[in-house]
């Protein structure tokens, strides 16, 4: 014991273990009122650490080589030693990925975790969630599947929407006139490099300014308002031991989940691994149905909303304006929320309304996004669409006049 | 002059001067890994002109060939489909074919060189998927007064069999109709058109 502690004392004098331990765990006080929301944050932070654990063992036996990758994927699949158990752990993190997420965001939105002195954190989380979009993208490249192909060519085509310089930015994305060799071997060095280490920055960060702030909760109250006499918030608990075992439970939970999908239905029923990309690229084929994974279909849907022509601006690229819109105002949220409630346990019916109306409208879209286009079900991506941005452009009118409840001073537990 | 004898500004400057020229180099240093993105010189040399067949191709059939990773599709269409092409011109973005999606040969009402076929690359102008060959004139779930055209899996575009756009639709433009010329009757050369008509 003696001989641990002198070792401890050693390292504490050549790098600060202990002094990082206790900012970032044993002595970070978080709020004693976290709920189940609450999880999201830190299951995030472990499917990060999946997906870069079973994507390096993946590189191991992938090429990124337009006449091997399929095959490459397959290998990997059929002959390698527990490899279709590594490749669909890949896979379904990726869903997993966006699915806790999404759940986190939204987390933000019920309890107005946005909110200043909060407006960084939210900012570094917008730029992951940016990072991740397009690690994602990247990602779905590599396998060469025709939906891989396709998919590719609507993304990389979107840029070409910009007026002026779009068909060049589009021509040194690809490095190619089609998606190509080129385009595979670039992809997959963003793909396993360059987004990974921008991720893994971005989440450093977004932690760091959590720590120096300090957690949002859900009253939406700050607790280092209220300290004791050694400067400990009254409402606050150690995150460890209290919520980095809390986190546990969430951890065995989820993974509980994500061992079923991963044993029993690694598709996803399509939605995870779409089924045209068991089929390999063909330039010269657009599959039938062609739709993005799901966590890009609420985006893909209001990009296909847009179909008439304004002005000199043509209906692909308002279209594009539109889709890239719908993720930029996100990172308003801090600037456009008037409230004087953090919480939704404090706010009017105004904004509990309009909550459920983007959730339902986010919902829809998302599912308008793999169906195939027909008028009615482009009239609905329409009033989606309209929600979606009523939601946010409408904020600072409603979050003002809206009714809120009073807040309380202290966390209600 | 500050009390402790440092000129201070004179060292703003001096920082300010070399962030300046440090910050040039930077940007320059940039430019070669930016231009790496570029199609290379290999990239560049395959854009070769390809040949297709049409000796056996039926009314009504189309055929694909790849012409710089693209799919062309040459299409031999029937008097039926020719006669209902004018008949949609109300429906068109651009029925003229005044925006410059095809060589001039191909600037007329069917948009080809033998009116029966059609020579065109087979990607939307919306965001480069490939549409799909929808011949028969029968009500389609996206259009109740369908004659026969393309129609864009991805978002919805729709193209007569002349590869003209409808309105309404997200794709801009009509479907372009490569530089091509007759080798002989029944052989087409995509890609090079020099001293066709």
């Amino acid at each position: 014991m003696g001989m641990l502690v002198n070792l401890r004392d050693w390292i504490d004098a050549r790098f600060p273990m202990t002094k990082m331990w206790d900012e970032h765990l044993a002595k970070y006080y978080a709020p004693k009122n976290f709920n189940f929301w609450y999880f999201f944050g830190s299951l995030a932070l472990m499917v990060l650490v999946i997906q870069i654990i079973s994507g390096i063992f993946l590189t191991m036996n992938y090429k990124p080589d337009a006449t091997q990758a399929f095959a490459s994927v397959e290998y990997i699949m059929r002959d390698v030693d527990w490899g279709w158990l590594i490749r669909y752990i890949h896979s379904t993190g990726a869903s997993a990925f966006f699915i806790v997420v999404y759940l986190h965001m939204f987390r933000g939105l019920l309890y107005g975790s946005y909110r200043g002195p909060r407006e960084l954190i939210w900012l570094f989380g917008m730029m992951i969630f940016l990072a991740l979009m397009a690690e994602a993208f990247f990602g779905y490249l590599l396998p060469w599947g025709q939906m891989s192909y396709w998919g590719a060519q609507v993304i990389i085509s979107l840029f070409g929407a910009i007026p002026v310089i779009g068909d060049d930015l589009s021509l040194w994305i690809r490095g190619d006139y089609v998606i190509s060799d080129v385009t595979l071997n670039r992809f997959f060095a963003l793909h396993v490099i360059a987004v990974p280490l921008v991720l893994i920055a971005l989440v450093v960060m977004h932690i760091l300014a959590l720590h120096e702030v300090g957690s949002n909760n859900p009253d939406g109250v700050e607790i280092k308002k209220h300290k004791d006499e050694n400067g400990i918030p009254l409402d606050g608990i150690p995150f460890h031991p209290y919520y980095s075992v809390k986190d546990i439970v969430g951890v065995v939970v989820f993974l509980m989940f994500f061992s079923i999908v991963i044993f029993f239905v690694p598709e996803g029923g399509g939605y995870f691994l779409e089924k045209p990309n068991f089929e390999p690229a063909n330039p010269l084929k657009t599959p039938e149905h062609i739709a993005p994974v799901w966590y890009f279909t609420p985006y893909y849907a209001m990009l296909r909303a847009v179909t008439i022509d304004i002005g000199p601006f043509t209906a692909k690229f308002l279209g594009v304006v539109v889709m890239g819109g719908a993720v930029v105002i996100l990172f308003f949220l801090p600037w456009l929320d008037k409230s004087p409630a953090k919480s939704i346990r404090y706010r009017g019916p105004i904004y509990k309304t309009m909550l459920t109306l983007f959730v339902i409208a986010f919902a829809v879209l998302g599912w308008l996004g793999t169906q195939a286009p027909t008028d009615t079900k482009t009239m609905m991506a329409q009033i989606g669409t309209v929600v979606y941005f009523a939601f946010f452009l409408g904020m600072p009118i409603y979050s003002r006049i809206d009714k809120t409840k009073p807040v309380p001073d202290r966390v209600t537990g | 002059m500050s009390g402790d004898g440092v000129d201070t500004s004179k060292r703003r400057f001096l920082t300010a001067a070399a962030t300046v020229v440090g910050g040039i180099g930077a940007v320059y240093t940039a430019v070669p890994f930016l231009a790496s993105w570029m199609p290379s010189e290999r990239a560049k040399a395959a854009g070769a002109p390809v040949e297709a067949d049409i000796s056996k191709l039926e009314t009504g059939q189309m055929i694909r060939v790849q012409w710089r990773g693209k799919p062309v599709w040459v299409l031999k269409r029937s008097k039926e489909m020719m006669e209902a092409l004018p008949t949609l011109n109300p429906r068109l973005r651009d029925p003229e074919s005044l925006e410059p999606q095809q060589p001039e040969y191909a600037q007329n009402e069917l948009r080809s060189i033998k009116p029966e076929i059609l020579v065109a690359v087979g990607i939307c102008t919306h965001l480069g998927c490939s549409p799909s060959f929808v011949p028969e004139a029968a009500p389609q779930p996206y259009d109740p007064e369908w004659k026969g055209g393309f129609f864009c899996p991805c978002h919805g575009s729709r193209f007569d069999l002349a590869g003209r756009v409808f309105q309404g639709v997200p794709a801009p433009l009509n479907l372009e109709v490569p530089p091509h010329k007759y080798i002989s009757n029944t052989l087409i050369l995509v890609g090079d058109d020099t001293g066709a008509a």
